[in-house]
């Protein structure tokens, strides 16, 4: 099953993200957002952080997630490519995430991400799993 | 997912279109578009006016959910949206009504150079520009500010560069609110957001942002083109960002808060993304704080940059930058929230006018301008794609019925993959450098992402502008020389 499809937007970037299940759906979103910004096949594990993030609902939740990454990874100058929800409700997240330092793999970043937007986003259940629409701003 | 729009859209005239109240249940007022027959057809074609439909939910919002004729879809408000919020009313402020990118704006700065001096050299000028001012994805600069001096930066904004030397006490004088907004707090600004802000100070970064090097093409308004300082075949130079990384984080940590205190106000919105709280409320005051703060940042940013180019065409044309005239012209946010009085029916009220992707614009006479424009009124900056040209305005009165506000560029057309897909293969760089513009940048799809055909057309854009009366054409400029992040 494909982690995700880019989407058509306008002005930014948008995503359809699917997961088996919600853990999994967490992780192939945090997949995405970096993977959109480069070639992850590129990117080797080095480094490893731990994420935990609290929000009112799971669907505020996964866009928090996304940012926390956002902010380790722009402040910590990594790229991560691997991800691992360790536990997961519906108002708290405890993750880990691994990848390296983008000095590592300089001048490969396609796109900057300034951030996961909490526009429409709603999590879909299917039989097949979950799905949710997420757009990023770039 | 897209969806075309397929409401009912109401003519009001040529260039005002109103989408109804009737059109969702729970707008408090009407949506109205600026724009004529042709650049509708585009516009209905993404979500665009669904958002200028969610935004008319927005508690305390007056007269309509507005979006300039450079509308497109964004995330909470539209790209392109304006819409303003009675304070004592319960109006609202929202993150997303000003964007991730705080202050987003443009400055431009005028030369006594003119075309013919400039264009042998253009090609090294470019890459001198480009050596000395950062610019690409996480660009960091050679000024870092400690805590203090940050906390300086959002407090005094453009003031704190012409204190340490970046600039010139002329330049706090032609730059929106003198370069800085009152009220920051930085107190009310996250750590985080002070750790993303430390490296930035002076950077370009990324996206859309760019430096450019331009000729002034043509002149609209001989009058008004004069008292700017503007002439046929002068070279300017137009710098656009914003308050970087710092901006994002401030956006993010309220955007996230604010989902969590729509139940304690009891404030339903249709989307997440305009997730709001009174601007009378602690939390609404210490958002306020924060966004100022951020603007103030970013006014700092393009102080600093426009220092950077003074230092950068002192060096290659070997004179100092003011035997060059290297003065502002003007430099306006089109990301902001502020707070601004009107009248309306009879009263006069204190708003909440939120502009995202929309410049203020202010009439001949507001008491905000510079002395030198009273008579012209505001400047209005509109940058357009790196292949065309972009645009100096200035501000009507008839643009009240805005907010004294209009477009703020030319708005994309095309999605990035669509615009890499459709331009596989080509040398834009090439292409570009056929026409007399050179670029440099860092990202490998920047050009073919940033491509003239992803964008519409900014004439067609302020075209619309002038024919609604919200602003007037004062001259037109062309890229000669081009860096992006």
């Amino acid at each position: 099953m494909k982690k995700y499809e880019q989407i058509e937007h306008t002005a930014d970037l948008g995503a359809k993200i699917y997961g088996t299940t919600l853990p999994e759906l967490f992780e192939n979103a945090a997949f995405c957002m970096f993977d959109m910004m480069t070639d992850l096949s590129k990117v080797v594990d080095g480094e490893s952080i731990e994420i935990k993030a609290e929000a009112p609902d799971k669907e505020s939740l996964l866009v928090v997630w996304l940012n926390e990454l956002l902010y380790a990874a722009t402040t910590g100058e990594l790229i991560f490519s691997e991800f691992d929800v360790k536990s997961l409700d519906e108002n708290s997240i405890l993750a880990e995430a691994r990848g390296r330092k983008l000095k590592a793999i300089e001048g490969i970043i396609d796109v900057e991400i300034k951030a996961a937007t909490f526009h429409d986003v709603e999590i879909a259940e299917g039989e097949l799993g979950y799905e949710v629409v997420i757009v990023f701003d770039v | 997912m897209t969806h075309a729009f397929t409401g009912k859209l109401e003519r009001i005239d040529d260039y005002r279109w109103r989408i109804p109240k009737s059109y969702m249940p729970g707008m408090k007022v009407p949506g109205m578009i600026y724009s004529d027959e042709k650049m509708l057809k585009s516009i209905v074609k993404d979500n665009a006016p669904q958002q200028i439909a969610n935004a008319a939910h927005l508690p305390g919002i007056v007269k309509a959910s507005m979006a300039m004729p450079d509308i497109h879809w964004g995330y909470g408000l539209p790209i392109g949206g304006v819409v303003a919020t009675d304070i004592e009313d319960g109006g609202v402020i929202t993150p997303g009504g000003v964007g991730y990118d705080i202050n987003c704006g443009v400055r431009l700065m005028r030369t006594s150079l003119s075309a013919d001096d400039v264009r042998s050299r253009i090609k090294h000028l470019v890459d001198v520009l480009f050596r000395e001012i950062p610019a690409g994805v996480g660009s960091t600069g050679s000024i870092r500010a400690g805590r203090a001096e940050e906390e300086n930066i959002m407090l005094k904004g453009s003031e704190w560069a012409v204190r340490k030397g970046y600039g010139w006490q002329s330049d706090l004088e032609y730059c929106e609110g003198n370069g800085a907004i009152k009220g920051a707090d930085p107190a009310d600004v996250s750590d985080r957001a002070f750790e993303r802000g430390r490296k930035q100070p002076g950077t370009l970064g990324s996206g859309n942002h760019f430096l450019e090097v331009q000729e002034v093409e043509e002149i609209y308004n001989e009058e008004t083109a004069k008292i700017f300082g503007i002439e046929k075949g002068q070279v300017t130079v137009m710098i656009h960002t914003g308050s970087r990384g710092l901006g994002h984080q401030v956006c993010s940590d309220y955007a996230s808060k604010m989902i969590g205190l729509l139940s304690k106000f009891k404030i339903n919105v249709p989307d997440k993304q305009l997730a709001c709280v009174p601007v009378k409320s602690e939390e609404g005051r210490a958002y306020l704080g924060a966004m100022r703060a951020a603007a103030n940042y970013a006014w700092n940013n393009r102080q600093i940059i426009m220092h950077l180019t003074r230092k950068v065409f002192s060096e290659v044309f070997s004179e100092s930058a003011e035997s060059l005239g290297m003065h502002l012209v003007y430099d306006v946010a089109h990301n902001i929230a502020k707070v601004e009085q009107y009248e309306i029916d009879g009263r006069v009220r204190e708003l909440c006018v939120h502009r995202k992707g929309a410049t203020r614009a202010f009439p001949p006479g507001h008491d905000e301008l510079p002395e030198k424009y009273k008579k012209a009124g505001q400047p209005v900056i509109i940058p357009g794609d790196m292949g065309r040209c972009s645009y100096l305005l200035a501000g009507t009165q008839k643009a009240e019925e805005t907010f004294y506000s209009t477009c703020h560029g030319a708005g994309r057309l095309l999605s990035r993959s669509a615009a890499k897909r459709n331009t596989k293969g080509r040398a834009i760089a090439r292409e570009l450098e056929d026409k007399g513009i050179f670029v440099r940048h860092t990202g490998r799809q920047t050009l073919h992402e940033e491509v003239s055909e992803a964008y519409k057309n900014v004439t067609d854009v302020v075209d619309i502008v002038e024919g609604a009366g919200i602003s007037v054409k004062v001259a037109k400029m062309r890229p000669m020389g081009v860096i992006k992040g």
